[in-house]
């Protein structure tokens, strides 16, 4: 089964996160890329990517014509794609521990919790037979 | 370990005969995008048949017999398809050997089919992924793997990218004496991507895909043996060198980016130096100096100074100073500027930054504020470098350099620290 796992921020995290002090920074920089050379060993990461950071994100519609229109005005409170992991597991409930292991990403001092991540399930099991 | 060394040369052997099989295949049916299946259906047949029974005395005949045979089914096969009725007399058993008498016209086709896959009417993805393929003789999956794109999704860029030079109806042959020039460049510039590609990953976590540009300084040397008095292609072939001799040094080994000035220089490799730097200098007194030439001659100041404090500043702003004459790059402007300020000091520098900031083509772009920041950083001015570092670092779409220029930041604000 796959699923999807994502990282996602407002831009208030964003920014917070380019404040962060160097050690932690680097702390986190390097959990990330050994997260992903685990998962890689274990033979459950199929795809990972971080996102560039949102000030560029535009939402694109096509105009009367076919053409993009594109809009840059988000609202504040948006949350945005920060990166994602799409792995390939047995069941929900392993999909959720990687997700718990990837929540555990050191982040600065006093900070509240661990890093929140969304799960979504991939459409990709084989259709059953419709009763 | 020994089946493992065989299969290496196989594979090394296969890329090297690809191109001269394809041009015997090419020139006999007069159908590139056919013809460049049926070369890489043989290929895949020889790795694996080769490893088992061997390698064949005439390893090129084989190649050549292999594609001949797929292109005669080929052809039947299209026949049938269209129901013709004209006997097309096409049998195995005639095919020619390819013999030593073809290896003169077999050199020129590597060219032929360099100027093929790099024509103009393509994209640049398609031109580099076709060059891969049909001169580098790299398979699509090895290709999709290097670019990190499904192999299906690959086949199909490069299959659209061969209807595409069919229906441009470009003829199997060298391009005229007036066109060369322009076409030679374009063939230079998907080299050039290549090796980009694999000095500084455009995708993904990781900065280095060594075998990329390793496929493309081995294409270069071949360009330039077969070209060897044009000067540009000797000028990639030497900021190949000259850039790929830092390869070792560029990186930590956690994967952190590492400017130049801070490179461990015992970790470049010398060899790659020597080569490049006889190169370039044996090329630039020959007259007609182009864009790869100067970056060349730039990469070898850098790459002669045993430390960052010896770097020929001088010398470099001289070369960009004619670069920037005949190049009209923002980038090169940039660099222009980096080089005045270590020569003349940041504030000129920085001046020299404000005549970009209107710039079009730099709009957006991560780089006018990551070399504002370092200038300001060098002016003393550590809060307004900060905000050019995070500005920049928003704007990059490379990992290791957010990851870089995050960590250049918050080294500003942790005021007990001296250096990274």
């Amino acid at each position: 089964m796959k699923y999807i796992l994502l990282m996602n921020a407002t831009k208030e995290v964003f920014e917070w996160y380019s404040t962060w002090p160097k050690e932690e920074l680097q702390a986190n920089m390097a959990f990330m890329r050994k997260i992903a050379a685990e998962l890689k060993d274990e033979g459950v990461l199929l795809q990972t990517a971080g996102l560039a950071w949102p000030q560029q994100a535009v939402i694109v519609r096509a105009g009367s014509d076919g053409q993009p229109i594109t809009d840059g005005v988000f609202p504040e409170a948006k949350e945005f794609l920060a990166g994602y992991w799409l792995i390939d597991v047995e069941s929900a409930e392993q999909a959720y521990k990687v997700a718990a292991r990837i929540s555990l990403a050191p982040a600065p001092k006093g900070t509240p919790g661990t890093m929140p991540l969304e799960v979504r399930e991939v459409m990709d099991r084989a259709p059953e037979e419709m009763p | 370990m020994i089946s493992e060394l065989i299969n290496v040369s196989i594979d090394e052997l296969l890329r090297e005969l690809t191109p001269h099989v394809l041009g015997s295949v090419v020139r006999r049916f007069r159908d590139f995008s056919a013809g460049e299946d049926a070369v890489q259906e043989a290929s895949l047949a020889a790795a694996v048949q080769w490893p088992r029974v061997g390698i064949p005395d005439n390893p090129r005949a084989w190649l050549t017999q292999v594609a001949f045979r797929r292109m005669v089914d080929h052809i039947r096969s299209e026949t049938a398809r269209r129901r013709r009725e004209n006997d097309v007399a096409l049998d195995a058993s005639f095919i020619v050997e390819a013999s030593a008498s073809e290896n003169a016209s077999s050199e020129d086709d590597t060219l032929v089919l360099l100027f093929m896959c790099c024509h103009p009417e393509l994209t640049e993805g398609s031109a580099i992924a076709l060059t891969l393929r049909a001169v580098g003789g790299l398979t699509t999956a090895q290709i999709a793997n290097a670019f990190m794109v499904p192999e299906a999704t690959m086949a199909q860029r490069i299959s659209r990218a061969k209807q595409t030079i069919k229906t441009s109806g470009v003829p199997f042959q060298l391009p005229s004496a007036q066109e060369r020039g322009t076409r030679l460049r374009s063939v230079l510039h998907v080299l050039y991507l290549i090796f980009s590609e694999g000095y500084a990953t455009s995708t993904g976590g990781e900065l280095r895909r060594d075998d990329l540009a390793h496929e493309a300084i081995r294409l270069t040397r071949i360009v330039h043996k077969l070209q060897p008095d044009d000067t540009e292609v000797a000028g990639l072939l030497a900021l190949m060198l000259l850039t790929d001799a830092r390869r070792n040094a560029r990186t930590s080994a956690e994967g952190e980016l590492i400017p130049l000035a801070q490179q461990d220089r015992s970790l470049w490799d010398k060899q790659a130096i020597t080569e490049g730097v006889a190169l370039i200098s044996a090329t630039l007194p020959k007259g007609s100096v182009g864009p790869f030439q100067l970056q060349a001659a730039i990469a070898a100041v850098h790459d002669e100074a045993n430390c960052a404090e010896e770097t020929d500043w001088p010398q470099i702003l001289a070369l960009y100073d004619v670069l920037k004459r005949i190049s009209d790059n923002p980038m090169v402007r940039l660099n222009y500027a980096i080089a005045s300020a270590m020569v003349f000091g940041a504030p000129k520098g920085l001046e020299l930054l404000s005549a970009l900031d209107n710039d079009t083509r730099l709009k957006n772009h991560y780089r006018l504020d990551a070399v504002r920041a370092h200038l300001l950083e060098l002016a003393g001015d550590r809060e307004m470098a900060v905000v050019h570092y995070r500005a920049a670092a928003g704007k990059t779409a490379s990992l290791p350099e957010r990851n870089y220029l995050l960590t250049q930041a918050a080294r500003l604000i942790a005021p007990e620290e001296s250096s990274v």
